[in-house]
């Protein structure tokens, strides 16, 4: 089980449990961002506003695995009230932290936090994902969706 | 007859330790393991005889011709077909019937006409339809299901109107559906449509004749019958395959070539341009000869018991808590188990079970059309084979209840 529990970190059984920001938000005057993983069928659908430049609200929908569901859970804890460059900033972060380079496996081996990772906070959590290569793209789907409707407001 | 108890000896990945269980694979309808003769077959061709086929003068070419070409009998002999000429290679089954599509449906198939095919069909079946019927325009109509899994044929008569194709799989890769080809092929035949039948899961695991199917064409894959991956087969009547166009062009499936244009080959060379795979086909040779050995009969009457097992033993551990997909009765189905456990995600289930050496498949299966039909995303399957006995069946029952234990909320 000792690999399991690395994947499964109570945290994110606990936002798989109760995942947080579920609903949708009127469009307009939100804006809205739908992901598909066509692998394993999940699906995320995000409902945001943005005031002043900061994502002041932000809602999900949408169905899949323990993974997918948290990791979307945990990012819209993570970006509320934050600008939108910061949350540019952070999903580079969390998804430079999922990639599966040899040296960030080296790296999430080590229980060092650097400075960077600081700032990731309860995202944390899914380090551990990256031992297991086929989830990467169940944690980080929220995450592409989010910056796919964000590239949208730009276009 | 049953099949001999120590099978999975003659399986060298069967033996096999992950995350420290012994390997449990239940995943055959994905793909199946192969036997150490089908690997041996291959290695040898390359040690021994490895040569290009057709055309070499030398011993060592006549031998490779010789054996592919032998190995293609005795995949006709397999399947109940008059002759080794209406058994093309293909790459997989999906290759197969992008050629029907391709070249059949581009020769036949324009505005006005339909296409007919089931809502339980795999990708395979489904997308060289759509990317041909966007070209041509011709309609493509899905034959619907009950809420059991079965096709409901109670339309199937008013649907066949029109209709020039039926193309449909004999046993679904997620419900393990055994249709009744037969039944709809003179229906269809009566209608003046001919019928082209998915056997990639039919194939491996029940005793097959083109005839009793009724089938026109027929296509499946090496790989999920104990042979190699990247060989197929079309099998088609000779009539009509001989009415349709070459697909690929370039070597062997030429009788000429002019600066004007070119002659095509012969069956089943016309269908076959470029260097075969010739160690596949040798491959596949060997597989056929290894169900053969065992008897297909056996084979459909150990994974019947084996089914009913699991649907039994499933059922009573976990009762209203497993959903199983498809039909109740293992004689009206493969050794296809797809199953929702609780709400634990396909994934999240599989992720576990992988922990215990377990292999099932988690996900769509190519059939996102049916999910939709069967409300869920993704469903967790596990598939059973010649290899696997109770023993199996016991693992994946036990490791649920890890699961549930560590998704309980």
């Amino acid at each position: 089980m000792s690999g399991l529990e690395e994947l499964y970190k109570e945290i994110i059984l606990d936002h798989y449990r109760n995942p947080r920001h579920r609903g949708e938000l009127d469009c307009p005057p939100a804006h809205k961002s739908e992901g598909f993983n066509p692998l394993c069928g999940d699906e995320v659908s995000l409902t945001f506003e943005i005031e002043d430049g900061s994502i002041k609200q932000l809602r999900i929908t949408g169905q899949g695995c323990s993974i997918s569901q948290a990791s979307a859970s945990m990012m819209a804890a993570a970006v509320q009230d934050k600008s939108i460059e910061d949350v540019r900033m952070l999903s580079r972060e969390f998804k430079a932290m999922m990639s599966i380079h040899e040296e960030t496996m080296a790296a999430a081996d080590q229980e060092t936090v650097s400075a960077a990772s600081l700032t990731l906070g309860d995202l944390e959590a899914l380090k551990g994902v990256v031992k297991f290569p086929v989830r990467i793209k169940c944690a980080t789907l929220s995450w592409n969706t989010l910056l796919t409707g964000l590239d949208d407001l730009d276009g | 007859m049953t099949l001999p108890s120590d099978l999975k000896d003659r399986f060298p990945l069967l033996s096999q330790m992950v995350h420290g269980h012994q390997i449990v694979y239940l995943d055959s309808a994905a793909s199946s393991q192969k036997p150490a003769s089908v690997i041996d077959a291959m290695n040898n061709y390359y040690r021994t005889i490895n040569a290009n086929v057709h055309r070499g003068a030398y011993e060592i070419a006549a031998q490779a011709t010789e054996e592919m070409e032998q190995a293609r009998t005795r995949i006709a002999t397999f399947i109940g077909s008059d002759s080794p000429n209406e058994v093309v290679f293909t790459k997989n089954a999906t290759e197969s019937f992008n050629l029907i599509a391709r070249s059949w449906g581009g020769n036949a198939l324009s505005q006005g006409d339909a296409v007919l095919i089931t809502d339980m069909e795999h990708h395979a079946n489904i997308v060289p339809w759509q990317i041909l019927s966007a070209e041509k325009g011709f309609e493509i109509r899905w034959l619907p299901l009950t809420p059991e899994g079965l096709l409901d044929l109670s339309h199937l008569d008013q649907l066949l109107d029109g209709v020039k194709m039926v193309s449909i799989t004999a046993m679904s890769n997620v419900l393990g559906t055994l249709n009744p080809v037969a039944e709809i092929a003179e229906r269809a035949h009566a209608a003046g449509a001919l019928v082209a039948v998915d056997g990639s899961q039919y194939v491996p695991h029940l005793p097959t004749d083109v005839q009793e199917l009724n089938a026109d064409l027929l296509c499946f894959t090496g790989h999920k019958m104990c042979g190699p991956t990247g060989i197929g087969v079309l099998w088609g009547r000779e009539e009509i395959l001989d009415s349709m166009p070459p697909f690929l062009g370039g070597g062997e499936m030429i009788l000429d070539v002019r600066r004007d244009g070119f002659t095509p080959n012969e069956l089943p060379h016309k269908f076959e341009a470029g260097t075969p795979p010739i160690a596949e086909i040798i491959g596949l040779g060997a597989a056929v000869d290894f169900l053969s050995s065992l008897g297909m009969d056996n084979i459909r009457q150990h994974e019947i018991t084996l089914t009913d097992y699991a649907l039994r033993s499933l059922k009573d551990r976990y009762g209203e808590e497993l959903v199983i997909h498809g039909p109740s009765d293992p004689a009206q189905r493969g050794g296809v188990v797809s199953l929702q456990y609780r709400d634990i995600h396909p994934h999240d289930l599989s992720q576990v079970l992988d922990q215990r050496g377990i292999c099932i498949r988690a996900g769509h299966h190519c059939a996102k059309p049916l999910m939709k039909e069967l409300g869920v995303g993704a469903t967790s399957r596990a598939s059973f084979y010649l290899y696997n006995n109770e023993a199996d069946v016991d693992a994946l029952v036990d490791s649920l209840e890890l699961a549930g234990e560590l998704f309980s909320v």
